[in-house]
């Protein structure tokens, strides 16, 4: 017996239970959970993934207030019927600037990680006012009231915030980013407007919703405008070992 | 016995006192204990039923077995890939190239077919109209409707009858799809735009009135005859030269008729003043960097076939 004999003074001992279960926990996190972090395939090298333009970032704010993740994913597994309905399967790297991610686990609507550029703008302001109106098939639930919530400076200063938490936590907006956030925030919905692909390549500028306003449906639009394009897929080399 | 009535701190009934096992006459005649104790509460240390145990150790020599099979330890570098070589990514390389090799013959045919006679090969036009038709319900249904009737007043073409914006011929389809409507993805993409005539100020209230008229009696519809009469020189100077004197469309410029009764905004008199007045720009994506061509023709062959082609 031995060591079992000690047993006895572990568990009657609530200090020094506690700590002992925490130090196996942590072997088998670190086990786990460190390599993930230095392994060189687990976020692979592509080109074209930028942070969110802050149009964008207040758009997927939106995504995560709504929950609009516990009806959608946005995970596109490595599977012939994904990838034949959906496109490219995912990859870790397109989920890098998300915070939480939203892969989700439950499909009752599609899956989103490829929507950008899919539908038209008309389509998505009709779909989310009534869903019914374009897919007679839908039960997703309207969000018309999208179009009535106008978006502030202060939205706007509250998004750079965001950014600024991002930046802390090793996103890479750089100090002009940070310094036009608010400018690129309204910039986004003007076409005419100070480029904003300037500096997130790829951001589409225009107004989305087609309201003179600045609303949250032309944010949760940018949002879903922009999903899926980021990354060229003509420079990705599938890791063979995965 | 005491009537509970009754029962005073004096007469109360006590209870044989409790009886607490003695932990070395449970060992005389009972299974060795763990040697745990909780409040003089013991813990038999019996054996687990064998069937249990040996799940529990064939679990594990399995589990060393995976870690050499799979990919499991993570290393310096990388994690070990193990020696079934197991990745999901190549698996659906693999499993997408075995079914495209298995519609290879087809799709090759599709693209060395000429796309009007594509419809005399049986064999091939029913693989064109399947292979289409998934393709279609995946990328083209959500705004052209599942059964391909579209979205009727909201500005999505129904596909099913023979009224085309753009031509429905094959060739007219292809482009269509390929380089899509109004985007700026595609130069090649189909391009026209009304203008805005009550929003731009080109015409007045009253004349938007008359030619709304004007375009409800080209199609038949209820309209004031007066108003009409008037709207005919409005139409004739502004809307003619793309929708035909007649009203008849144009597909060159994505024209649509409005001598029938078939509306992609609405027929009724006021779907129609918004139209004049706001002017409409339908937009469609292209498909020439999503698909291959050959699933272009495919889609193509499907539209065709669903009721209107030309």
């Amino acid at each position: 017996m031995g060591l079992l004999d000690h047993h006895k003074k572990i568990e009657t001992h609530a200090t020094l239970l506690l700590v002992l279960s925490f130090l196996v926990v942590t072997i088998g996190g670190i086990v786990q959970i460190v390599p993930l972090f230095y392994l060189d395939n687990t976020i692979e090298k592509v080109e074209g993934m930028r942070p969110y333009a802050p149009l964008e970032l207040a758009g997927r704010e939106i995504y995560v207030r709504e929950g609009c993740y516990t009806c959608h994913s946005q995970m596109i597994r490595p599977m012939r019927d994904e990838v034949e309905r959906y496109g490219h399967y995912s990859l870790a790297a397109e989920s890098m600037y998300d915070h939480p991610f939203q892969w989700g686990s439950k499909r009752t609507g599609p899956d989103l990680a490829r929507l950008g550029g899919r539908y038209s703008d008309d389509w998505h302001v009709q779909h989310m006012m009534d869903p019914r109106a374009v897919v007679p098939e839908s039960i997703m639930p309207s969000y018309g009231f999208m179009m009535n919530r106008v978006l502030t400076r202060e939205d706007a200063e509250h998004v750079r915030d965001i950014m600024s938490v991002y930046r802390l936590l090793g996103h890479p907006y750089t100090d002009e980013m940070m310094e036009n956030a608010v400018s690129d925030f309204f910039a986004q919905v003007d076409e005419f407007g100070d480029p904003v692909a300037d500096r997130y390549p790829g951001a589409q500028q225009r107004n989305f919703d087609g309201q003179p306003e600045l609303t949250e449906m032309d944010a949760i639009i940018a949002y879903m405008q922009m999903l899926g394009t980021l990354v060229d897929f003509d420079t990705f080399v599938p890791d063979p070992s995965r | 016995m005491v009537e509970s009535k009754d029962k005073t701190p004096e007469n109360k009934v006590t209870p044989a006192a409790r009886q607490y096992p003695d932990p070395a006459s449970k060992l005389r005649q009972d299974p060795p204990t763990t040697g745990h104790s909780w409040d003089g509460i013991e813990e038999y240390d019996n054996p687990m039923p064998r069937w249990w145990v040996w799940i529990f150790i064939i679990t594990i020599i399995w589990a060393v077995g995976y870690w050499i099979a799979m990919p499991a330890w993570p290393g310096i570098q990388s994690a070990t890939s193990g020696m079934l070589g197991y990745s999901s990514r190549a698996n659906v390389a693999t499993e997408i190239s075995e079914f495209e090799a298995r519609n290879e013959q087809f799709f090759v045919q599709l693209l060395e077919t000429d796309l009007d006679a594509i419809r005399d090969n049986d064999e091939l036009h029913r693989f064109a109209v399947n292979a289409g038709g998934s393709v279609f319900r995946a990328q083209c249904s959500q705004c052209h409707g599942t059964g391909g009737a579209g979205v009727q007043a909201n500005g999505f073409p129904n596909l099913l009858d023979d009224d085309w914006l753009w031509g429905g011929t094959m060739d007219d389809i292809v482009t269509t799809i390929s380089y899509g409507i109004r985007n700026e993805d595609y130069p090649d993409a189909r391009y026209s735009a009304m203008p805005a005539f009550g929003q731009d100020g080109l015409l007045d209230n009253d004349e938007i009135d008359q030619v709304v008229n004007h375009v409800l009696s080209l199609s038949g519809a209820d309209h004031d005859a007066a108003l009409a009469a008037a709207g005919a020189e409005v139409f004739d100077l502004n809307c003619a030269s793309c929708h035909g004197v007649e009203g008849e469309g144009d597909y060159f410029i994505g024209a649509p008729a409005l001598n029938n009764q078939i509306w992609l905004y609405g027929g009724s008199p006021d779907a129609i003043r918004e139209s004049v007045y706001y002017s409409r720009f339908g937009v469609m994506p292209g498909f020439e960097r999503r698909l291959r061509d050959a699933e272009i023709r495919a889609v193509a062959a499907y539209v065709h076939q669903l009721g209107g082609g030309q």
